[in-house]
């Protein structure tokens, strides 16, 4: 069975630091990489009439951008001989990596953490903290 | 940045020069009141014709909205009860696939229509209809919110069914669009259609000043002139300064683009609506012992319309008349909302939108209903917010205060829903362009000062009679198209039976 590292990844030092930790760990277990960048999202924020027009076209344009952001990370790794793969979701990122895993019984995931001062432990933390406690399989925060 | 301001400066400008131009005479709130009734009030007059029925005189207009919801309620079989769980269920996401994620949710669309509808209509529009037709015009004002479910529901899917996407991948949609090309495609009536997409545009145009303006701003600047000490309050004759305020606001979001404005007053807006909800429980809990003597009042005034002016029939029209204004099912701006929402299947949204009469007109205009007959309030002669206002009051003195915030931030959405619905006419009559669409923006901003500056009655005469002129088109194309929808929903029907729709959750 082929191990699966499920790495977030939204392009931050912190996620750089977890994604080349992964690489490390990934060489040694022969096991492949599969990135996640996940684009917040939540069905029941209020949305004004013309956000709501141009939503499909604004959504398009997201993904674009997101997979012209994360593409050359997956090439440069490719290229270094690691095997990986990538997607692009929309939602809450906690719920879609833990999604992801479950999928994908054999996995373990890897996300950075920020935590400068009090205030972005407090926020940017949540999404390794809200991890720990709902992943189906092993978490590995990479400070 | 500096661009914006100037602009934004210039056009206050402008504003306060069109409003000073009308400064003689004793005040400048009358000036404008006595230069715009004349052009109101045969509009008001066509509209509103009128046939007497056993000695009241009927409004053709109000049955003929509630004759379309009776027709979409039969030909649909009671859709508004038998689709209510499978609505909910839509709004809830349970049919939504993953891959929708990142697109208009149904939750969304649900409220962004509401946003437009839940507001003054179901603050003061209730209270006028409770003190002109009794309590018993709240129970037909629930039966025409009911009624009005299976409306909506047709007009959404029509909506959704012929909206046009633009090059640039937004869409635009409503009764024009459905009017032009379902008429062209299923009847074979290009020309009548194009005619009556025309006659609606234009309609909307002015329900769009009226309803969705001059009523909000003159409500709005009513409440706080109220809040802030009644005869005595600095505001007294001030409606103009009030209006423009409330333009400047209004422009900096439509013309200026400062869309944060936008944003945090439709933020504002659930909470809002929270409050007000919270606090009609609060009052009706209270006097929880009063409930079964207040519907007990409903259902006696409905049918006996002790008291009221015109008796039954003069509550039934006021109950009609109110619940039409505040839900605005088959007026045909919801279908313009709901169009918007990218759905793969026209049919969903349908349904979705069939509850907003539900939100707005059976719970929330009942509950204010309540709160005004509970209070005793009925009995002074206060109408419009004041009224909703003072019951509030009797058991929540600090009340008033909260609900003028409220005023202004519903005034405010609905405004904002508004000068979109009549955006979208506009630019159907006349094609997109900034400059075409910031002519009408400011033509919008210069009615709320109008608004706020006129007495209520002509204010609610005007509104009425823009808003339920979209009903004449729109509901006779709903008829045409009537097979056109059945045939979309057994198809539907179809695929949900067969399991092609999954649930997911």
């Amino acid at each position: 069975m082929v191990k699966t590292f499920i790495v977030g990844f939204d392009g931050t030092d912190a996620c750089q630091r977890a994604m080349d930790f992964a690489v490390a760990c990934a060489k040694h277990q022969s096991a492949t990489l599969h990135l996640v960048h996940v684009l917040e999202w939540s069905p029941y924020k209020f949305m004004s009439h013309d956000e709501m027009r141009e939503r499909h076209e604004r959504k398009k344009q997201e993904v674009a951008s997101a997979e012209k952001f994360i593409e050359p990370v997956v090439e440069k790794m490719r290229s270094a001989g690691i095997e990986i793969t990538s997607e692009v979701r929309y939602g809450n990122p906690t719920e879609i990596i833990c999604e992801i895993a479950k999928k994908k019984p054999d996995s373990q995931i890897f996300v950075g953490r920020k935590g400068a001062s009090k205030l972005t432990k407090l926020l940017v933390g949540s999404v390794g903290m809200s991890l720990i406690q709902s992943s189906p399989v092993p978490v590995t925060i990479v400070p | 940045m500096h661009s914006l301001l100037t602009r934004i400066i210039a056009f206050a400008t402008l504003l306060g020069l069109s409003t000073q131009s009308f400064a003689q005479g004793s005040g400048l709130d009358e000036t404008i009141s006595r230069i715009f009734e004349p052009i109101a009030n045969p509009i008001v007059n066509v509209i509103f014709y009128s046939v007497p029925i056993a000695g009241v005189q009927f409004p053709l207009i109000v049955g003929w909205l509630v004759i379309c919801g009776l027709v979409a309620t039969l030909f649909f079989k009671f859709i508004q009860f038998r689709g209510f769980k499978h609505a909910i269920d839509l709004v809830r996401g349970r049919y939504s696939k993953p891959g929708d994620a990142g697109e208009v949710s149904h939750f969304q669309a649900l409220t962004t229509a509401l946003s437009g509808t839940v507001g003054l209509g179901n603050i003061a529009g209730v209270a006028v209809a409770v003190s002109i037709g009794g309590a018993g015009a709240t129970f037909w004002m629930i039966l025409a919110g009911l009624l009005g479910m299976a409306s909506k529901f047709t007009e959404c899917i029509l909506g959704q069914k012929y909206r046009n996407e633009l090059p640039d991948g937004k869409v635009s949609g409503g009764p024009m669009y459905y009017l032009e090309r379902g008429l062209r495609e299923e009847r074979n009536l290009g020309g009548l259609g194009k005619f009556f997409a025309i006659v609606f545009a234009i309609c909307c145009i002015g329900g769009a000043l009226g309803g969705g303006n001059m009523f909000q701003a003159n409500q709005a600047y009513s409440q706080i002139v109220n809040v802030t000490g009644g005869a005595e309050s600095f505001w007294v004759g001030k409606g103009w300064l009030f209006g423009l305020l409330m333009a400047v606001v209004v422009g900096s979001v439509i013309i200026g683009g400062i869309k944060s404005i936008g944003r945090v007053t439709e933020k504002l807006i659930p909470t809002m609506a929270g409050i007000y909800f919270i606090a009609g429980m609060v009052i009706i809990g209270a006097n929880i012992d009063m409930v079964g003597w207040a519907f007990g009042e409903i259902f006696r005034g409905a049918f006996t319309g002790e008291g009221v002016v015109g008796g039954v029939l003069g509550a039934l029209i006021q109950g009609f008349r109110r619940a039409a204004f505040s839900n605005e099912a088959g007026i045909g701006s919801a279908a313009i909302a709901h169009s918007a929402a990218r759905t793969s299947e026209p049919v969903s949204e349908g349904f979705v939108a069939l509850l907003e009469p539900f939100i707005d007109t059976v719970v929330i205009c009942t509950m204010t209903a309540l709160v005004i007959i509970i209070s005793g309030a009925l009995l002074t002669d206060l109408t419009g917010v004041e009224l909703t206002s003072a019951a509030y009051a009797t058991v929540l003195p600090w009340f008033p205060i909260v609900l003028a915030v409220a005023v202004v931030l519903f005034a405010l959405s609905t405004m904002f829903a508004w000068s979109y619905y009549g955006l979208k006419s506009w630019t159907y009559l006349v094609g997109e362009g900034k400059s075409k669409e910031n002519a009408y923006n400011f033509v919008f901003c210069l009615f709320i000062i109008i608004g706020a500056s006129m007495s209520l009655g002509p204010v609610i005469d005007f509104s009425d009679s823009m808003l339920f002129a979209m009903a004449i088109p729109n509901i006779i194309g709903i008829y045409l198209l009537l097979p056109v929808v059945k045939r979309e929903v057994n198809k539907y029907w179809a695929k949900i039976e067969s399991g092609e729709i999954e649930r997911v959750k």
